[in-house]
This record gives structure tokens, sequence and C-alpha cells, in this order.
């Protein structure tokens, strides 16, 4: 692949005895949908997780390999992880907006990068929150705490909120999993608008919307990668006997 | 005859649960009735409004606005004090070192600890510092000891709070690119808010209402003390000292100093659920 944004170089994970990410190699590339494809359990989140070094907060965490972003390696420990953490926004899959206003939610990410003023923060509030497509929604009641929201809201406020700090991925792990279908076509179809600025890796066990959505597939499989490559070779031409068996529905 | 059983049994939950509910509320009851009743004559405007006279303590005139105002300065002395160190201590527990099982439970274990010795233990430690510092009986050294007597509840409280935020509000604050400090001080306290103002009314009015940690440390004046280093009265000591006298009116007035504790201690109460309210509403449930 040319140029890819981030390269995994032989990725292995433990959580204590538990080998959870087995010898994963990887490219993403650009401004493109990456589809993170599997079973439950086949170590998905905690892959994104990796990604943005949120596996730090947890204990008993043992990690080898490379993950290459922009030449360096993000796994060395003394780098800037606030930094890595602010080029990659991180879309949950159960929505969790900050114990604040709505407003305050998305200014929030804009604070983090130093702006101040409500003059300033007032109209990128707002246009993050068309970004996510909830400001018609939200525009009246920007004082109410982000908790009064619908699910489905939330999780478009969280988007709104991770693009404010202006990040250059998005990961997003199975972002519509808990929401109702009208909010989870809302997110799919901001995600196609998005991709014109920002590589998007997202993950899903949902064979459907990754056939809608994906430029490019990873497949997982209890921890490996069994098959990755650009999305119509995956789904028409798959080279590996799992994959098949994973397309006709043979384990979910 | 199964389903008997079941049915005795459930009877016999509930009227273990009613029957508790109600001695506890007969209890207090109690409580504020003897209170009340024997405090509520003497507890005359004079009480509140003056400090002791000459011959205050054998029933003539005066009242105990020296101990007032001294129990409002240490307690709140000793809060924020104590707030100052239990606050970044618990945060520290629950943001920095989140990854730190051991290490935090090792904290939560001497804190325990800690909680559990009496206060008069406290006191003697503070009086012992005080010699070989060579401090005398003040205001200071009450502020002191009653803070160190109040952190490990303090900290236990907002700690028993933050432990169950949940990791996904953590990991949606941390994956904007916060830094620890701003997860702990923006997201973490505000998240917490109700629970931290629960902590400080707790510890104000343990602090407040402690008799052995200020015996030996902040001595006892009949003024209003004007410095730290001044010497001060406390409501609790003047329940004490006047419940030990023979004379009938002094030991009312007991009473009476026992009821403008509860009444202060009541009043901050209200106003700290009220201000917590309020904050209460962002959070996230
Ligand atoms: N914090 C953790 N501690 C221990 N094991 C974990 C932790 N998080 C995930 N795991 C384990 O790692 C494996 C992969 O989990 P996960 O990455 O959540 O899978 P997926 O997202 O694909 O469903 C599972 O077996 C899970 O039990
Ligand atoms: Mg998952």
């Amino acid at each position: 692949m040319e140029n890819p944004i981030i390269s995994i170089r032989n990725l292995n994970l433990y959580f204590e005895k538990q080998h959870v990410l087995k010898n994963i190699n990887i490219e993403i590339p650009h401004n493109k949908v990456t589809v993170i494809l599997g079973p439950s359990g086949c170590g998905k989140t905690t892959l994104l997780k990796t990604l943005n070094r949120l596996v730090d907060l947890h204990d008993h965490v043992k990690i080898s390999g490379k993950i290459m972003l922009d030449d360096k390696d993000i796994l060395v420990p003394n780098i800037d992880v606030t930094g890595i953490r602010k080029k990659m926004g991180l879309l949950s899959q159960k929505p969790s907006p900050l114990p604040m206003t709505i407003f305050n939610n998305v200014a929030y990410g804009l604070r983090i990068n130093g702006l101040r003023g409500k003059r300033k923060l007032m109209p990128l509030v707002e246009k993050h929150l068309r970004e996510a497509n909830l400001w018609d929604e939200v525009k009246d009641r920007l004082r109410d705490p982000a908790s009064r929201l619908s699910i489905g809201q939330q999780q478009r406020l969280c988007l709104a909120r991770g693009l404010a700090v202006n990040p250059e991925i998005i990961l997003a792990d199975e972002p519509t999993s808990a929401l109702d279908p009208i909010s989870s076509t809302v997110i799919e179809q901001q995600f196609a608008e998005l991709k014109k600025h920002y590589t998007i890796v997202m993950v899903t066990h949902v064979l459907r919307q990754a056939r809608r959505i994906a430029d490019h597939i990873v497949f997982m499989y209890l921890g490996e990668v069994i098959e990755q490559g650009p999305a119509r070779e995956f789904f028409n031409n798959p080279k590996e006997q799992k994959t098949r068996d994973y397309l006709k529905g043979a384990f979910n | 005859m199964r389903k008997l059983l079941k049915t005795l049994e459930e009877r016999f939950f509930f009227v273990l649960m009613a029957g508790s509910t109600a001695f506890l509320a007969l209890l207090l009851l109690m409580i504020i009735t003897i209170i009340v009743y024997k405090g509520l004559p003497s507890l005359t405007w004079e009480m509140v409004s003056q400090t002791p006279k000459g011959g205050y303590y054998f029933g003539r005139e005066g009242g105990l606005l020296n101990a007032i105002i001294g129990s409002l300065y240490l307690a709140s002395g000793a809060v924020a004090l104590s707030l100052s160190i239990s606050l970044p201590l618990a945060l520290a527990m629950n943001v920095y070192f989140r990854n730190r099982k051991k290490l935090v439970n090792g904290i939560r274990f001497i804190l325990d600890l800690l909680w559990g010795i009496p206060s008069i233990v406290y006191g003697a430690f503070g009086f012992t510092i005080m010699i070989y510092l060579g401090i005398r009986a003040s205001l200071l050294a009450g502020i002191i000891t009653v803070s160190i007597f109040i952190l490990p509840i303090m900290v236990r409280a907002m700690d028993e709070v933050m432990k169950n935020v949940p990791l996904s509000l953590l990991e949606s604050a941390f994956s904007l690119g916060s830094t620890r400090r701003e997860v702990a001080f923006k997201v973490v306290t505000r998240q917490c808010f109700p629970g931290i103002i629960t902590a400080v009314l707790l510890a104000f009015g343990r602090g407040i209402g402690d008799v052995a940690a200020v015996l030996f440390t902040t001595g006892y004046t009949d003024n209003i003390p004007t410095s730290l280093m001044d010497q001060t009265a406390t409501l609790p000591l003047a329940v004490f000292f006047q419940l030990g006298s023979p004379i009938p009116e002094v030991q009312n007035r007991a009473y009476a100093a026992a009821l403008i504790l509860t009444v202060i201690i009541l009043a901050i109460s209200v106003a700290t659920r009220l201000l917590s309210r309020k904050f209460h509403k962002t959070s996230i449930k």
C-alpha cells in the first residue's frame, strides 16, 4: 500500500496471561473508511484502544511490536500520549458524554487545544454540531445537560466533540450498535461525508454495515488478522477459507 | 409447606426491617426531643449573641458566642486544610494511579486504619507534636489536629464515589487528548461533585462535633479568637464542661449548646445539599 497513515507491525498484546492480539500486521489507508470486521471477542476493541493508547489505563497489559503513525512509533514509552490521542478521535460503543452541558461538551474539545472565550467558541461549536448532523436538534437547548439527550443524539454529540479536537483519524468502535436505525443511518452517512477530510477506522461485527460503508477491510478472528484488503476484493473474492465461512455467516 | 415457609420468611424480614427503621426513627426523635426539651428553655438570644461574662459558669449572665464562633472557625479551617490534601489524593488514587491497583488498595487500607483510630489518639498525637514544636494550645493547633483526624474520612468518602466513575467516561475524556490533570479536575471532580460535597459535609460534622481532638489542643477561653495563635472555645467542650457542673441551670445550658451544635450541622447540611443538587443535573448516570 502506498503511504498508509497507520501501519501496525508485529503487534502482540497480553492481558495478564491472555494473548489477546496475536502478531498483528495492518496497514490503514489515508482518507478511507477502514472497517475492522470480526466476531465479538476477537480483539477489535482492544486493537482500537491500543491505537490511541487507551490501554494504558488498564492494569497488567503487556504490549510488543510497533504502531507507526507519521513515521513515528507511538508505542515507545516516552512519547507524548495526549498528542497522539488528539490526532485520533474515538467514538465508543456506548456514547459517553461528559458531565456538563451540550455546549460545553463540544467546547471541551476546543478548549483542550487552547481556545478560550465564548465568542470564539460559539461558531466552532455550531460548525462541529453541524458536521455531526446534530445542530438543528440542539440549537435551542445548548445549556441543557448532555445526559438529557437521547442515546442517538448523545452519540452524535460525542462525534461533534471528537471533531472539535481537530483529529486526523476517527476511531469508531461499533458506534451504531446501541442506536436506533435512524440514528445509525445518520452516523453512517456522516462517515461517508467525513472521509473526505478524515481517515476513519471503524469496528463492526455487522456484515451488512461493512458492505455499505467500507473501502478497506481488516478481518480478524480470535486475535489474529485473517485477511485484509480493498472491500470489493474482500467481499467478491475472499482468499481465505475462514473469510468465506464468515461471509456465509458460519460464526457470528 | 414450602410456600408457607417462604411467606413466613418474608414476613420475618419485613418485620425486622420495619422494626429497625422504627427503632432508628424513635432513637433520633428521642435524642432531638431531649435536647430540645432540656435545651430550648435556656436558649436565649443572649446565649448566642454574647460571650461568657463573669459568673456565667455559675448560671449568671453571658452566652456562648465564643464557642460558636470558635467551633465554626475550627471546623471550617480544618475542613479547608483537609480538603486541600484529600481532594488531590482521592483524584490521584482514581485518575493518576488508575492502573496501579495494588498501590491504590494499599493507600485505601492505610486510610481505613487511620479512620478507625479514636479521636482521642489524634488529640494526644497533636498534643505531643505541639510540645515538641513548642506551639501553645491554639486555634491553629486545633485546626491541624482536627484536619488530620478528618482526613481519612474525607479521602475515603470521596474515593468511594470516584471509584464508581464509569471507566467509559474516563476513556472518553482521555481519548479527547485530555491530560490527567484535566480529567481529574474538569471531568471527575464535576462528575463527583455531589459526592465531594457529601464527603466535606461528613468531615465537617465529625470535626465540629468532636471533643477529644480539641481537648488538649485548642485550650479554652471566654474570648472570641482573633488570630490563629489564640486559644479558642468550642461547642463540644462547652457542652462537656457545663454538663459536669452541679448547678442544674448550667447543665441545662449544656443542652442548649448541644442544640446550637445540632442546628449548625443541620443548616450546613441543608445548604450543601441544595448546592450539590445544582451540580447533580449534569452528572452522567
Ligand atoms: N481490560 C481487560 N482485561 C482483561 N481482558 C480483557 C480486557 N478487555 C478485553 N479483554 C479480553 O480480550 C479479548 C478481546 O476483547 P475485545 O477487544 O473487547 O473484543 P471485541 O471488541 O472484538 O469484541 C476478550 O477475550 C476479552 O475478554
Ligand atoms: Mg468490542
